[in-house]
């Protein structure tokens, strides 16, 4: 980047058309073009299906991403530094247990302490994600794939078999989820506010752009002095943290809990990742990129069935937006590399 | 004794994988009476073939230094086509026929975009494990297939006459001596080794590492829908969630048969302990009542020990070398 720079300030192109700043208008572009996605998905159903453009229907969509958006943030952490964390559907679906089942077992706890017993166990299930990669200098998808099991498997082991279900715990966790504040659900207050405080501290923090100097030159990164290994371990200690916290709210949502609970969801995390714009080999992406992912992911799931497509397809949806937007993500940085090439020729 | 010592210094983790192996048999026979009979040899194979046929191409593939997560995906794709075509009437070499072009296809798209495009493998067999999983559950729903001639379920469940050998497991034996005459004596195997090891290097010395590679997957993806119709055959059903997590017992086994995540290291010895390993695990707890999610929690500790213990061995090392060099230096002043 440095002899761009130079090389500019030489010429008459004004230095603040450099690279990095080249960089931050292709994602601000990639962010526009996935906002024209939403707007044509939403034109495109609501004109053949009016009751799907109705404010009680957007708010559904909202609800319906919300755990999906918080999941997302904490992958967004480690995504940025270059990793991946599979484990994500494991530790809400076992968070969403072990909360409803502590409110069946003792339906008069305080609620905050199910939230707390949810985030702890969500904490402690990142921290060995994060000890095995940062300090077992085991890769992120081994590490993760191999966790995703375990902690499945402890659930399993956990529930044996039982389910919870909607009559078994008390009326005040179920309205954790759907309380409106300002006539929006709880839920949704929630997934807005963590987004918030984790696109502030990722934008304008120092730690924050040191987990983007991580992923984009893991080596430089060392060489400034920025300690990649804790940053990694904090990244997945966020991200088990934050999937615990989800894992209440799904038991809190939808209140009928056994050990399959959230099975599959770290795809439409990934894929909410990823579509949004989050690069996939670590160094750029945005929370608010990621959080307009999981809602145009949620927007299409919502108009499959208005449009009465079967549910079948959701699978196959997800896995197709992740190849597109990788796709897409190849093409730009090719063209980007070229644009940069061509710039440093003249 | 000293042979045995030889043997152990230049194969430790194969080694450690005949070590793994005996405990794995005397926890067995003490679960179970029935562990040690031939029936349940027999049954062991035939449970465990699936995972054992997708293991070869998955170390081939983990030796070049990619990974291939879509592996259970395609074998559900295939089981589901075999279904429905077989359902709409076809004959059965063009069912079979028509679920392994579907394999071909599936580890040509998988190849093409890691090959063309420069994307990680890892994002986009994750992304494909969605799709072809999606696209069996699009084709059958939550329907099932299962009437399908005793012809083509024999071969799933038959043994050769005479033996309680599954004809499934002569296939096997068959397919790995061809993959390990082709790893260790051929020079497609020099290539895959050396494309593992240093891509750039490898390139120079004018190896197609984009070929190659594609056609790695494309082998990765036929060997699953192979894979697909013998699991079909086998349990007679056809269903869009057949084999779902089979992903983790194939990484598992081709990891902690001591082939290295970051390519260029491992063999197919190593590999084939392995697979013994962790099916007569798999089969030891199944004796014992233990349901597949909880074997799992075996299985994928395993998969990240496989990886963590040479990992903590080798810091041991670095640690203990640092040590005698600093002790050396200081005696010499």
């Amino acid at each position: 980047m440095a002899t761009t720079s130079e090389h500019v300030r030489g010429t008459t192109y004004p230095p603040r058309r450099s690279g990095s700043r080249l960089v931050g208008l292709v994602s601000r572009v990639r962010e526009l073009g996935l906002l024209v996605v939403l707007a044509l998905i939403l034109i495109i159903v609501g004109v053949q299906v009016p009751q799907f453009f109705t404010i009680s229907n957007l708010v559904q969509i909202l609800l319906s991403v919300s755990i999906l958006a918080i999941v997302a943030v904490g992958e967004t952490l480690v995504v940025l530094t270059r990793n991946v964390d599979l484990s994500v559907g494991s530790i809400v679906g076992f968070a969403a247990f072990v909360a409803a089942d502590l409110f069946k077992q003792h339906p008069g706890t305080n609620l905050l302490l199910g939230i707390l017993l949810g985030c702890a166990l969500g904490l402690a299930l990142g921290t060995i994600n994060g000890l095995l990669v940062a300090a077992g200098r085991v890769p992120a998808i081994v590490a993760t794939l191999g966790t995703l099991y375990v902690y499945r498997g402890l659930d399993f082991l956990y529930a044996r078999g039982n389910q919870v279900s909607a009559s078994d715990v008390p009326e005040s966790f179920l309205s954790l989820a759907t309380t409106p504040f300002l006539g929006i659900p709880a839920l949704i207050w929630f997934a807005a506010i963590i987004a918030l405080i984790f696109a502030f501290y990722l934008r304008s923090t120092r730690t924050g752009r040191e987990f983007y100097a991580i992923g984009s030159n893991p080596d430089a990164a060392r060489l400034v002095g920025i300690r990649s290994g804790l940053l990694i371990f904090a990244a997945f200690a966020l991200s088990g943290l934050l999937s615990g916290f989800a894992g209440v709210l799904w038991g809190a949502r939808f209140a009928t809990v056994d050990a399959t609970a959230a099975s599959g969801l770290e795809l439409q995390v990934i894929a909410a990742v990823v579509v949004g714009g989050v690069n996939i080999f670590g160094g750029s992406g945005t929370i608010f990129g990621a959080m307009l992912g999981a809602i145009v992911l949620g927007t299409i799931d919502n108009s499959l069935s208005f449009l009465k497509v079967s549910q079948f397809w959701l699978q196959a949806i997800d896995g197709a937006a992740i190849l597109i937007a990788v796709t897409i993500d190849a093409f730009i940085t090719r063209w980007l590399q070229r644009l940069l090439i061509i710039r440093r020729q003249r | 004794m000293k042979h045995i010592w030889k043997f152990v210094s230049a194969w430790p983790w194969e080694t450690l994988l005949v070590v793994l192996l005996l405990l794995t048999i005397v926890l067995g026979n003490a679960l179970s009476p029935y562990f040690l009979t031939p029936f349940n040899f027999s049954l062991m194979v035939e449970d465990f073939v699936e995972k054992a046929l997708m293991a070869l191409p998955m170390t081939f593939i983990i030796i070049a230094g990619e990974i291939d997560l879509s592996v259970a995906s395609v074998l559900g794709l295939a089981s589901v086509l075999v279904g429905v075509t077989w359902h709409a009437g076809m004959p059965l070499w063009l069912v079979i026929g028509i679920a392994l072009v579907v394999g071909v296809a599936a580890g040509l798209l998988n190849g093409a975009l890691v090959t063309r495009l420069g994307l990680p493998s890892l994002v986009v067999t994750l992304g494909t494990l969605a799709l072809f999983r999606g696209l069996a559950f699009v084709i059958l729903g939550d329907q099932a297939v299962s009437d399908f001639p005793g012809a083509f379920t024999n071969f799933g469940i038959g043994d050769v006459p005479g033996t309680l050998i599954p004809w499934s497991f002569v296939l096997f034996v068959l397919l790995a001596l061809l993959f390990m005459v082709t790893l260790h004596w051929s020079w497609i195997g020099r290539q895959i080794y050396a494309t593992g090891l240093n891509k750039e290097a490898a390139r120079f010395a004018g190896i197609g590492v984009r070929r190659l590679k594609l056609l790695l997957f494309i082998l990765s993806g036929l060997i699953a829908a192979l894979a697909g119709i013998i699991f079909t055959a086998r349990i007679s059903s056809a269903r869009a969630d057949n084999a779902i997590g089979f992903e983790l017992d194939v990484i598992t086994v081709v990891l902690l048969g001591g082939v290295n995540i970051f390519g260029g290291r491992g063999t197919l010895v190593g590999v084939i302990l392995s697979l013994f390993v962790i099916g007569a695990l798999r089969n030891a707890l199944g004796l014992a009542d233990v349901s597949g999610d909880v074997q799992n929690i075996v299985v994928g500790t395993l998969l990240v020990l496989s990886v963590l213990g040479p990992n903590i061995v080798q810091r041991i090392q670095v640690v203990l070398s640092r040590r005698r060099l600093a002790a050396e230096s200081s005696k010499q002043a």
